[in-house]
């Protein structure tokens, strides 16, 4: 059977980028979600916050420019915008677990219908596997996005009914988006707000284990 | 009174013993305290539990420590990608591992620091984090019991110290620092500049001296990758 074509994973990021507010406090994950600051609509500031202790982290260093004493979660040489400031660790982890982080974005490898997000461990992985922030970003921030692709290079659906990989944190996601769709975790369950152009309902809820629950026509993604 | 300024790497790390519970600073590549961690592996340190975020980048940071077989047991949050002594390690059986999610290991040195015997938090409920761990519900939220991680050392990196041992700290090298100078029993600082005392603007100190009992100058050593 041949796929119709789906977003890319730098379209998933302009998506995602469409859910970030004027003046919101941001934490960008590894993968898909660090792509997302390229795709910032262009009228609105965000303080985008890293967890070694960065708010107003800017740009990416040029070359040159780089100061290695100042770097993101992965460990790339960044600059800092106006009104930026530098905290220890504890505070920049305080700042997502207490709730004062307005949005985070992390990348995802399955999301319950319930919200459940399993995003640090493949099972059966060789090694010690490792945790790093995202149990802490996960379980407080105020809002939870979640970008990844909608299922695996095999074709088996990530957003399930419950999951099976080691779990990062219980009921956190509020919304996914991924190369088919845009998806809100509500109380009643998952609401399908938006399909990739080309693509129907009933197409997604095929590539989905978890119930779509649909409220009237789902509109197109709009990528801008 | 007698001076915290020691004039050698070797020197600053001489009194650490084997089996010593010792955390580390740095994050990133950025606030590694490597002269100090390299002066530790040189004097043959045995069977340590390291406190680190992370693992080492290939044999720098603490992976000079992992492949020379000079760590027991590790507490950390993310190996890393480039951690490749410490996973042979761990893979052979020779390093055991506790993982710890990365702001409940700030958390937990934190409550170490301030005389706090454990403390409840929602991070973790339901992962293999909680494995073992008290749980209970507080305002209708489920949450674990997390304990205080004390060690009997703490190397840490700063910017300038004074010569009391009141530290800064340059941008994103802060990072783990500042929070592991005071929950060890003794705080040896690499630093890249001495200053007199005074030279630091009191609103401007970070770690206030009390948490520092050691600082050694050195030419700041970074590993890249």
């Amino acid at each position: 059977m041949t796929e119709k074509t789906r977003l890319t994973r730098e379209q998933i990021a302009q998506r995602a980028a469409l859910e970030l507010t004027d003046g919101a406090f941001v934490n960008l994950g590894w993968g898909i979600p660090n792509l997302i600051a390229d795709y910032l609509p262009k009228n609105i500031t965000v303080y985008f916050h890293s967890e070694n202790g960065i708010l107003g982290m800017g740009r990416r260093a040029k070359p040159g420019e780089e100061d290695y004493d100042l770097v993101d979660a992965m460990k790339v040489p960044v600059t800092l915008i106006p009104g930026a400031s530098i905290f220890h660790q504890a505070d920049a982890h305080l700042m997502s677990r207490g709730g004062h982080l307005d949005v985070a974005v992390l990348g995802g490898f399955q999301v319950s219908e319930k919200g459940d997000l399993a995003n640090w461990k493949i099972p059966g992985s060789k090694g010690s596997g490792g945790i790093g922030g995202a149990m802490d970003i996960a379980t407080g921030t105020k809002k939870l996005i979640v970008c990844m692709e909608h299922n695996t290079k095999e074709g088996t659906p990530k957003i399930v009914k419950q999951c099976s990989y080691p779990l990062t944190s219980l009921e956190c996601v509020n919304t996914i988006v991924t190369d088919l769709a845009v998806i809100d975790v509500t109380p009643e369950g998952l609401v399908l707000r938006e399909v990739a152009p080309g693509w129907t309902p009933e197409e997604v809820q095929q590539r989905t284990e978890a119930r779509l629950i649909l409220r009237g026509d789902v509109p197109q993604m709009k990528l801008a | 009174m007698k001076s915290k300024i020691v004039s050698s790497l070797d020197a600053a790390v001489a009194d650490i013993p084997d089996g010593a519970r010792i955390m580390f600073g740095g994050f990133g590549g950025a606030g590694f305290p490597n002269n100090l961690i390299q002066a530790l592996s040189r004097k043959g340190i045995k069977d340590i539990t390291a406190i680190s975020n992370n693992c080492g980048t290939r044999e720098g940071e603490l992976g000079i420590m992992f492949k020379n077989g000079q760590v027991r047991h590790v507490v950390c949050s993310f190996p890393g990608p480039h951690a490749n002594y410490f996973q042979e390690r761990f893979a052979k059986g020779d390093v055991t591992c506790e993982l710890v999610p990365q702001g409940i290991l700030c958390e937990r040195m934190r409550a170490a620091a301030a005389g706090i015997f454990g403390f409840f938090t929602a991070v973790g409920v339901g992962t293999e984090v909680a494995i073992g761990k008290e749980e209970r519900v507080i305002d209708g939220k489920r949450c674990i019991l997390e304990s205080p991680i004390h060690a009997d050392f703490a190397l840490i990196k700063a910017h300038k110290a004074d010569e009391l041992g009141n530290l800064t700290y340059r941008l994103a090298a802060r990072n783990f620092n500042p929070i592991m100078a005071k929950a060890a029993k003794f705080t040896i600082a690499e630093v890249d500049e001495i200053v007199p005392v005074g030279a630091i603007p009191p609103e401007n100190v970070i770690t206030p001296a009390i948490f520092v009992h050691r600082i050694v100058q050195a030419k700041g050593l970074r590993f890249q990758g």
